[in-house]
């Protein structure tokens, strides 16, 4: 059985007929041909997979495409405006929060969804925050500095 | 080192492709007309294969091909060990890249199904009919040892038996007569026993492994993708496995996603995804899911030791002796049979002075998955043994830890310091560093307040380690005299274009580490260039000269010192240039910040830019100089080098759940002269928290039949951020007296200390309640239990 | 890795799900997918077709209704933890939602799936038999009410019939009451090793309080939740403090009785001897909530 599935994933609007069974992480990848989200486990606990859909993050690992038929997904891919970063890409890069980065995209995006959900978190709730994301490089330390920094300067954007 | 770039905090080059999704990775790689492979992986600890059936496979929907041993007999060569440890019995046993008759551990490959999609593929698996005969296995290596366990091989590759699952058996003494040190210990002095199980880790590069391979089949020339910490040594291993000669090989090693060791080794799916591409002539695609990497890549670690310390009564360390069964899983890896010993034992005085010692070790086949190098590979393992039995003396005197660390330390050296395994430590102040350590955390003022009692049951616990490590391996001529297969050598090539750009082409390949920015750190600080203006070209073996691989922290104490020789070169060519641009005699010239200059008149001179336009048009060029601005450099070390530091760990300890926080860590790390600081504390950072990992998390646990019980990540527990402290990283400067830059290794440094400091921390919370060993990881229930023993209920 | 084949059907209401499921045998309902995905994604669940609910919008509202909630079976676990009125009427149940997973899953996963789902480690079943809540099902049949304790019947396994579909979850306010949920989490899969709820009321004493009525219920040692009558009888009259509550506390062995699940990281013995720890600290979390009425 092959159902019709339109997603829009970063902006641009896609439709195919895909097996129910596709997970979502590999339509992006496949079908999307954005391989910047990466798929690191196969139980839904290392995070590389994180998405937006909708706004709001997901695991795009545990997630068929057609529950997301009429999304809009965003992936690391869609994050920046243009050639200008987002902050939390910027302060990744400043804050040296990334080594090999097969992580990052998820990283960054698990990021983006507590900041959506607390703007300005202390270190205790980002490292709470990015729990269901594994890095094997920097054991978190640059990434928590990263993520509170990203916090400061959106803040002081907003303002 | 004129410029202020060397020591810089830049932000690296390499992120903005990966904070943007824009890395290629293996599993990225899309080439025209690819099938993709998956790999049947056998399930069994040891079994015999009585029948395969392949015919309901093959008849699936979208199956290109299903291949099985029978297949590949004869066309792919056995696995090769590389690291033939010399002296030691050592009895490598045939490795198939796919079992035909005995599978030997779980992840053994009995079949492959290439199909048009990775679907189709892994539905294929599920209609391939294997028959097995379980034979008994074994998984623990000392239990695999003794009379009467299960027998994996019969035969080595040269045909002599195998007996006792003994691969190797390797020693190692140094100093005076280490049984009348323990002698002279047990009559009027203190001996130490303690065993050590180092736990089987699964390193978990959040990338899994994975191959990518295209053969044209008009010119014989095959590409092969993979997600490898050494390219070339893989490009030399695909060779001698496929057949396909080394010139028509390329090997590239894209993006890749962290190694920490289990990306040196050359496996057999790599190889049958090869094959399969040569048969088929399509692209073969081969991505492994992470339950397979847990049951098909390399492990780390698997030691059981015996251990002993001799001292006198005022706490002066006399002799250590240790015995070591090192389990090396079912087949030896490729570098595996070197880590258990070369990398450990010649270790095993660390920064101590030890006048006599002995170790030996056996390695042995297991039922597990093949062991390999695993960040800090051997060192950890060497550190913890030292690091543990200093903490138990000072605990049997009286003495406060670090004091009996103070009393046994080598003194300062700055230029080379001979130990007694042989090794010529190249420089160190180790008492310096757990001084400035002590001072830092306030250590003493911290055990005052550990000392006011348990709070709400939780009891606050102390742990330090101090070691020293030997990287930058190493020199060639070594490399040899221990039996490695290779070279250790690395080079450079760095090549000037007319606008003053550079390229660097390097042997070495990064993965994660961040050489990028610094090889062009050195680059721009050894000749005055922009680090925007280099560009560095690494991991594809058709572009890039030879290189010896990123592993035992090398890279930048190997690679980075060839690069630094090369624009050196450069810099003596260009001062020749440049005097005849001037008009002036070589004698004369001088060097500053990229321009070269008559001595004295700074303001006319000829920039590096100015130099490599004119080498590369060669308008006029000195008598008998050549045309162009590029030089080469091999780099063979005289010598390893020994970076070194003091860490320490604060744990809090509930006793009534057997729960441990790691509230508190601080790293001390000296790597000599830092190129790019931040790089440097992050990689203290990843490998602190690996080491924790191991100390109370991280373990591979194995059922009775061979079985892998913590078989995926829901069961196998990675640090995550909320377990964490934030990590305090400072840093002493030691230059290594041999490299042309100073500098040593860090890769590994933080794995190799925090491990013991973790471990002495939670012994240290738990002296009050009479608890003096608990075996890694160090959960929850292991604690709680080891306090009811401890308290008698 | 890869789920094996299946059907999909995508229902628009209850209604039409109920259909779906009595057409399609063997068919498994898909809301969140957080715990059935990773189920097909190993092969240990090869249903012949999904029927997603997920868009059903009747069942997503979180109410108050007639002095309790009503959380309708797609309530997600982060919609359930951020809810001001979940955390002022059953606080116990925001703080366990809270805790599932991470917030990725927890913007996917469902109340209804997890619950369904039955898994013994899961963090909600506990809560919901603590807080007394009831579960409204409907199906071929019609529509019933399951007390939250009759629910669970076993590892994965409950009361609920092939073609009946959970809808909704209605607790009774827990207001002047505390409520707590405290969890010893697995430091991989971050399922409950053991989780413990209690709801406990105080009295209006001018002395030190005492406890007038608990509800304590535990949950990753036996396949389903456990009501923990034995706790809650000796507590009962009694300072929910000191002495008083450990002895209470250590009750919970009974309630438990001697067959407990073990792995390879916390064996049965281990959870058992340390279950009245996590029992007297979400007693203690409780009360420490509680109004003294």
């Amino acid at each position: 059985m092959k159902v019709p599935v339109r997603i829009t994933v970063n902006g641009r609007r896609f439709e195919h007929e895909v097996e129910p069974r596709l997970l979502l992480a590999h339509y992006i990848r496949d079908l999307g041909g954005l391989t910047g989200t990466k798929v690191g486990c196969d139980t839904s606990q290392c995070g590389s997979c994180t998405v937006l859909i909708d706004g709001v993050s997901a695991k795009s690992c545990t997630t068929l495409a057609v529950q997301a038929d009429g999304a809009n997904v965003t992936t690391i891919e869609g994050l920046a405006d243009g050639d200008a970063l987002h902050p939390l890409q910027e302060s990744f890069w400043d804050r040296h929060g990334l080594q090999c980065g097969f992580c990052t995209p998820g990283m960054i995006l698990a990021a983006y969804e507590l900041l959506r959900t607390n703007a300005s978190p202390s270190d205790a709730e980002i490292r709470h925050g990015l729990e269901g994301n594994l890095c094997r490089c920097t054991g978190y330390q640059n990434i928590v500095r990263a993520v509170r920094d990203a916090a400061a300067q959106m803040a002081a954007a907003d303002q | 080192m004129s410029s202020r770039i060397f020591g810089s905090r830049i932000r690296r080059r390499e992120d903005p492709r990966l904070i943007t999704g824009s890395a290629v990775y293996t599993g990225d790689i899309e080439l025209p007309g690819m099938v993709h492979a998956a790999m049947l992986r056998c399930g069994h600890a040891h079994a015999r294969i009585t029948r395969i059936a392949t015919e309901q496979a093959e008849a699936a929907p979208g199956v290109v091909a299903v291949y099985t041993g029978v297949d590949t007999d004869g066309v792919l060569q056995p696995m090769p060990c590389a690291w033939l440890l010399p002296d030691a019995e050592l009895k490598i046993a045939p490795y198939p890249c796919i079992a035909k008759d005995v599978v030997r551990y779980t992840g053994d490959v009995v079949a492959v199904v290439v199909a048009e999609s990775a679907h189709e593929a892994y539905d294929a698996l599920d209609l391939i009919e294997v028959d097995y005969e379980p034979l008994p296995a074994v998984i623990d290596p000392e239990e695999a040892a003794r009379a009467g366990a299960p027998e994996l091989h019969a035969k080595d590759i040269n045909g002599d038996d195998i007996s006792g699952n003994q691969a190797f058996h390797w020693t190692v003494a140094g100093g005076g007569d280490v049984e009348l040190a323990f002698a002279e210990a047990e009559a009027d002095g203190v001996v130490i026993k303690e065993r050590i199980l180092q736990q089987r880790l699964i390193p978990n590069a959040m990338e899994t492994r994975g191959a990518v391979a295209q053969y044209n089949r008009a010119t014989g020339e095959l590409t092969l993708w993979n997600t490898t910490q050494n390219p070339h040594i893989l490009r030399f291993l695909c060779s001698v496995v496929t057949g396909v000669p080394e010139d028509k090989l390329r090997v590239i090693a894209p993006e890749v996603g962290g190694g920490f060791g289990s990306k040196i080794a050359a496996y057999p799916a790599d190889f049958v995804t090869v094959f399969c591409a040569m048969r088929l002539g399509r692209p073969v695609k081969w991505i492994e899911s992470r339950s397979e990497n847990y049951q098909a890549t390399t492990h780390g670690r698997d030691h059981v030791q015996d251990v002993e310390l001799a001292a006198t009564k005022d706490g002066r360390i006399t002799g250590l002796r240790c015995t070591v069964y090192a389990g090396m899983g079912a087949y030896l890896s490729t570098a595996a049979p070197g880590i258990p010993t070369i990398l450990h034992g010649l270790m095993l005085s660390g920064c101590y002075t030890i006048p006599a010692l002995k170790e030996d070790v056996y390695g042995v086949y297991t039922n597990g998955v093949p062991v390999e190098a695993y960040r800090g590979a051997g060192r950890p393992e060497a550190t913890f043994i030292l690091e543990r039995l200093v903490d138990m003396l000072a605990n049997r005197l009286g003495m406060d830890p670090a004091d009996v660390r103070i009393k046994n330390f080598i003194p300062k050296f700055d230029d080379g310091h001979e130990v007694v395994t042989t090794l010529n430590y190249d420089s160190g102040d180790y008492p310096g560093a757990l001084s400035k350590l002590l001072e830092h955390t306030g250590y003493r003022a911290l055990r005052e307040r550990q000392r006011a009692g348990p709070s709400n049951g939780k009891y606050m616990g102390l742990g330090l380690t101090s070691y020293v490590e030997i990287c930058g391996l190493g020199p060639s001529q070594v490399a040899g005299a221990i039996g490695f297969q290779g070279g250790l050598w690395e080079s450079a090539i760095v090549r000037f274009h007319p606008t003053g750009k550079v390229h660097v082409f390097i042997g070495a390949s990064p993965h994660g580490q961040g050489e990028e920015t610094t090889f062009a750190q050195i680059v721009a600080s050894e000749i005055g260039v922009d680090v925007a203006d280099v560009k560095i070209f690494h991991g594809d073996t058709d572009s890039t000269p030879m290189g010896w691989g990123t592993y035992g922290s090398r890279t930048t104490a190997v690679g980075g010192a060839a690069l630094a020789l090369a624009v050196r070169k450069i810099r003596d060519k260009a001062k020749v240039v440049a005097a005849h641009l001037l008009e002036a005699s070589v004698e004369d010239m001088d060097y500053e910040d990229g321009k070269f200059f008559v001595k004295g008149s700074p303001d006319r001179a000829k920039t590096i830019q100015d130099v490599a336009l004119m080498a590369n048009v060669a308008w006029t060029l000195p008598e008998g100089v050549e045309a162009g601005l590029e030089a080469t450099t091999f780099y063979d070390p005289p010598n390893f080098v020994f970076p070194y530091g003091a860490h320490l760990a604060v744990v809090e300890v509930d006793a009534r759940t057997g729960h441990v926080e790691l509230t508190g860590y601080t790293a001390l790390d000296d790597c000599g002269p830092q190129i790019n600081p931040t790089i440097v504390e992050g990689q203290v950072h990843g490998g602190v928290v690996q080491g924790v990992g191991q100390a109370l998390w991280e373990g591979a646990a194995y059922d009775e039949s061979g079985q892998l019980v913590t078989g995926s990540m829901l069961d196998y527990a990675l640090p995550r951020a909320d377990q964490l402290p934030d990590l305090d990283v400072i840093s002493t400067v030691t230059p290594s007296p041999h490299h042309p830059l100073g500098v040593k290794g860090v890769g590994e440094a933080g794995t190799i200390a925090s491990t013991a400091a973790v471990y002495n921390a939670v012994m240290d919370a738990l002296r009050p309640l009479g608890v003096t060993r608990v075996d890694m990881p160090l959960t929850p229930e292991r604690v709680w239990r080891a306090i009811q023993e401890a308290q008698g209920s | 890795m890869f789920a094996a084949d299946f059907d999909y059907y995508r229902a628009g209401s209850v209604a039409e799900a109920g259909q779906l499921l009595a057409q399609h045998p063997g068919a498994k309902l898909l809301a969140g997918g957080h715990s059935l995905i990773p189920l097909l994604k190993l092969r240990l669940a090869v249903p012949p077709a999904l029927i997603d609910i997920g868009r059903v919008a009747e069942l997503r509202d979180i109410a108050l209704e007639g002095g309790g909630l009503r959380i309708g079976a797609l309530a997600t676990h982060a919609e359930i933890a951020r809810s001001d009125a979940v955390r002022e009427h059953a606080a116990a149940l925001a703080e366990a939602a809270g805790q599932i997973g991470d917030p990725a899953v927890r913007n996917r996963g469902t109340i209804g799936g997890n619950v369904a789902h039955a898994d013994p480690a899961s963090d909600l079943p506990a809560v919901l038999v603590a807080l007394g809540a009831t579960l409204a099902v409907t199906g071929q049949g019609g529509e019933r009410s399951i007390d939250a304790g009759d629910f669970f019947t076993g590892v994965m396994m409950t009361s609920l019939g092939e073609d009946e579909l959970l809808t909704s979850v209605r607790i009774p306010s827990a207001a002047g009451r505390g409520t707590a949920y405290v969890k010893f989490s697995h430091p991989a899969s971050r399922y409950a090793v053991i989780g413990v709820a209690a709801s406990v009321a105080l009295d209006a004493g001018p002395g030190e309080s005492v406890c007038t009525d608990a509800s304590v219920a535990i949950g990753g040692l036996v396949p389903g939740p456990v009501r923990c009558s034995a706790v809650e009888e000796a507590l009962k009259g009694r300072a929910p403090s000191g002495e008083a509550l450990a002895a209470a506390a250590a009750a919970v062995a009974q309630d438990l009785g001697g067959d407990l699940l073990g792995d390879v990281f916390a064996s049965a013995d281990y959870r058992g001897a340390v279950a009245p720890v996590y029992v007297e600290r979400a007693i203690a979390a409780a009360a420490g909530r509680a109004t003294q009425a």
